[in-house]
């Protein structure tokens, strides 16, 4: 077990670094990073004014050298002007050769500054991704129990006129993308035209003071079409042990339905939605950009559209390593959760 | 001219019907719910001679009620659309505007529908479909759209106006607005509204419906061809290849989706070229798929293997070379006389970057089933023959996966279809004035709490194609699984 886990760990670091890496080379290449310094600089430098720019901050060097400039493993750059000053990427202008850090990269704990924000990387992902933490929260609190609910109910009596209404309903959750039932919540219950203002239109108070209110709508359209999915596997799981010769025993004995579906059935039906529940978690993700786009809600999703629209390199690195890091950590928990919950599996 | 109402001067007869029979339904199906966990089912009696009959019952009589009302709320919505093809504005207002606009569609459908049924013994596993009531419903909802695309995109037949075209005082109008001033043999009403811009929503959705239509089922039948041609060798042979290719697979599945359109979709990433010399090496496999699948079959026969291989490899390379070389962009391989077509960059730069999301997954199914299937017996068989790897592979594996492949397929579309929506609705991609879904709605949903007419016209119409995939998809795998 423990060298399975290892084994994940190692693969696990080898598709963080080239990730990473392609994210690296896709954001440094050349027409992104003119686009990069006309911004920063003024919208009318010529050609040779943008590559001296860029050559100034260590944008020309090899990919490679930027790459591990940014890891941490590759000295920062140093740049001497005509006229004596000194800049440097690890150091402020100007500053004592005593103070002069040679390296600053994400092994140091530096995860750059974003140049939209001006400001540290590593503040700028924290607030946010405790802002989409308590979207995820109030999300995966909906979402799974009612998924369970629904696909239990479904899959106890297959064929039933429950569970074809229930598999109705989950079918019909998979096929609405999120910013289809975004769009659909906000003119019914949020606009004027239809004059039921139950709830807002916008999350954007929702960061500081989440109600009732501005935050129902958002939760319930990430939650809607990641429900219908695990509803689904649920009901699979559960028609099947619901076929199987110990429940058949069980009812031949006179248990009651009602115990057998919660004494005998529940515990063995619920391991495959465990490893579903885990393997969504990324699949939110992407709701929940869509999601803070649509109800403007700054959080996480809401950063990597930002990032990624500006081209701000260490910024976009640092979303993608958070992310990547996300997907990998749920596949590992679901892996690992599923050995334990199954104890006929054994990792050999 | 007056305003169109949702339901027109019959709405007042057929409206009150409508609401009570939903009512009356919507209270039969809780019914029927309830009394299927209270009483355990359907009673059944087993009869002298050994034979079960249902014995009737709470639950039957619910069953029944639902049944008929059911029944009887079709009846009454088909009938919204039956009056409106032949009065069109005038009987059932904007709805029957809209299925008047419709008739060749609607004409397409009973047609398909009728040939389908009558000779469904003898289509295999299409004609398995006409069995089950929910293949049949999701069957219509693709086959509405694929024809109302095909007819609003190639004929120019269903959209009562241009797609494009802005007309003064229309703009965020609600459904059902009479043009003002609108001249002889132009269609006096804009269906749906007008968008922000002043431009008919009605016509904008079918045009954009045959952009989804074009897009989504081509880009995964590429994703299929890629995901097929590295997936059956990597279960098959297994160890190493299989090692280094599950590894890049899991690499692209682990980027976020939306980051990956981002970084790939931008207009500085497109003038390096980088989704040209993607499309470069996507666009080969179904090449490399066609030229084995035909030659590990006729090898043996080199005198029809030879031509046959030349003759199909020739148009596809043709095309191939057609599809990829685009003047002005860095891949020109092709001069200019020989180019059949050029593809929109935009459109190209989409394809490509749908495709590239999902090869991947279809790789892992296709990869998983061969590991299955390789340790059947007729494989064994086909290897004590002495067939080669890549015959077993495509001759004798692939056939005998093609029902979850075909189900996959189905449901797979319906994720492209939302694929693009979410391209469109982040804006990348596709031009702003594009009437496709996702695009539109992204143009809407500044507007939402104000004129959200504008985009639920294609948020209903993406939900009811996608339903309708997923409802295929279900039926085929309930069919193929009864044999």
């Amino acid at each position: 077990m423990g060298l399975f886990i290892l084994r994940r760990l190692g693969v696990m670091l080898l598709t963080a670094l080239c990730l990473t890496f392609i994210v690296f080379f896709l954001t440094n290449l050349y027409p992104n990073l003119e686009k990069l310094a006309k911004t920063q600089g003024n919208f009318r430098m010529t050609d040779e004014a943008v590559a001296s720019w860029l050559d100034d901050r260590g944008y020309i060097d090899n990919t490679f050298v930027k790459y591990g400039r940014w890891l941490g493993v590759v000295p920062g750059w140093v740049t001497e002007k005509e006229d004596g000053t000194v800049t440097g990427q690890c150091f402020a202008e100007n500053a004592p050769v005593a103070e002069r850090a040679t390296f600053c990269g994400v092994l140091q704990g530096d995860w750059g500054f974003s140049l939209v924000f001006k400001d540290e990387v590593s503040n700028i992902v924290a607030t946010r991704l405790a802002a989409t933490g308590k979207l995820m929260g109030f999300v995966l609190l909906v979402m799974v129990p009612m998924s369970l609910i629904v696909g239990v109910l479904a899959g106890m009596r297959e064929g039933s006129g429950l569970d074809r209404s229930l598999s109705t309903f989950s079918i019909a959750t998979t096929a609405t993308p999120e910013y289809v039932s975004g769009v659909i919540f906000i003119a019914i219950f949020a606009s004027s035209a239809f004059g039921l203002k139950w709830f807002k239109g916008s999350a954007t108070q929702a960061i500081e003071n989440a109600t009732f209110e501005n935050f129902t709508l958002p939760v319930l359209t990430i939650a809607l079409y990641g429900m219908g999915y695990i509803a689904r596997m649920t009901r699979a799981s559960m028609t099947e042990v619901m076929t199987a010769q110990y429940i058949r025993t069980a009812r031949l004995k006179g248990v009651s339905f009602g115990n057998i579906v919660l004494k005998h059935a529940l515990r063995n039906a619920l391991i495959a939605p465990f490893t579903v529940i885990m393997l969504q978690i990324p699949w939110l993700l992407n709701g929940v950009v869509i999601v803070e786009t649509l109800f403007n809600y700054k959080g996480f999703g809401w950063l990597l559209v930002q990032a990624a629209g500006n081209n701000d390199i260490e910024l976009l690195l640092a979303v993608s390593v958070v992310s990547v890091v996300v997907v990998l950590i749920t596949q590992l928990i679901s892996d690992i959760g599923y050995v334990f919950l199954n104890p006929r599996i054994r990792i050999s | 001219m007056d305003p169109l109402t949702w339901t027109g001067p019959l709405g007042q007869f057929l409206d009150p019907v409508l609401y009570v029979l939903s009512a009356i339904f919507l209270i039969a199906v809780l019914i029927q719910i309830v009394m299927s966990v209270a009483t355990g089912g359907s009673r059944v009696v087993t009869n002298p001679d050994g034979t079960l009959s249902s014995a009737g019952g709470a639950y039957d009589l619910s069953a029944t009620a639902t049944r008929w009302t059911g029944a009887a709320l079709l009846l009454v919505v088909l009938a919204y659309i039956i009056l409106g093809v032949f009065g069109g504005p005038g009987t059932t207002g904007i709805i029957g505007g809209m299925s008047q606009q419709l008739i060749p569609v609607w004409i397409a459908l009973i047609a398909t529908f009728a040939l389908s049924i009558t000779f469904k013994r003898k289509l295999g596993l299409y004609g398995k479909l006409f069995d089950s009531t929910v293949g049949m419903i999701g069957f219509a909802l693709v086959m509405f759209w694929v024809y109302a695309g095909a007819m609003a995109g190639l004929l120019d037949w269903i959209t009562t106006h241009d797609s494009l075209s802005q007309v003064s005082g229309m703009k965020n109008k609600v459904p059902g607005t009479p043009m003002r001033g609108a001249e002889d043999g132009e269609y006096a009403w804009y269906l749906l509204g007008g968008d922000n811009l002043a431009r008919d929503v009605f016509s904008r959705l079918f045009k954009g419906a045959w952009i989804v239509v074009q897009i989504a089922p081509l880009a995964t039948l590429f994703a299929f061809m890629v995901g097929i041609t590295l997936g059956l060798p990597a279960g098959y042979y297994g160890g190493r290849l299989d090692t280094l290719l599950s590894f890049l697979a899991n690499l692209i599945l682990a980027f976020p989706v939306i980051l990956l359109f981002y970084l790939l979709v931008t207009p500085e990433i497109v003038a390096t070229g980088i989704p040209n010399y993607m499309a470069t090496v996507l666009f080969v496999f179904p090449l490399i798929f066609v030229g084995v699948l035909l030659n590990s079959r006729y090898y043996t026969q080199p005198s029809f293997r030879t031509p046959l291989l030349i003759i199909v490899l020739g148009i596809m390379g043709w095309i191939y070379l057609s599809l990829i070389s685009d003047g002005g962009t860095k891949v020109a391989v092709l001069p200019e006389f020989l180019d059949l077509f050029d593809i929109d960059p935009g459109i190209l730069v989409v394809f490509v970057s749908v495709v590239f999301v999902n090869a991947p997954t279809v790789f892992r199914i296709v990869r998983g089933l061969a590991l299955d299937i390789k340790t059947r017996d007729y494989v064994a068989a086909a290897q004590t023959r002495g067939e080669g790897p890549w015959y077993i592979m495509l001759w004798e594996i692939l056939p005998n996966a093609r029902g979850p492949l075909i189900v996959d397929f189905c449901l797979r579309i319906g994720y492209t279809t939302i694929l693009l929506g979410t391209l469109g609705f982040f804006g990348l991609g596709l031009q702003s004035e594009s009437p496709d879904w996702g695009t539109t709605i992204n143009a809407g949903r500044r507007l939402l709490s104000v004129y959200p007419h504008a985009a639920i016209a294609p948020a209903l119409s993406l939900l009811t194609l996608v339903l309708g995939l997923n409802l295929l998809a279900d039926g085929l795998r309930e069919e193929s699984l009864k044999d």
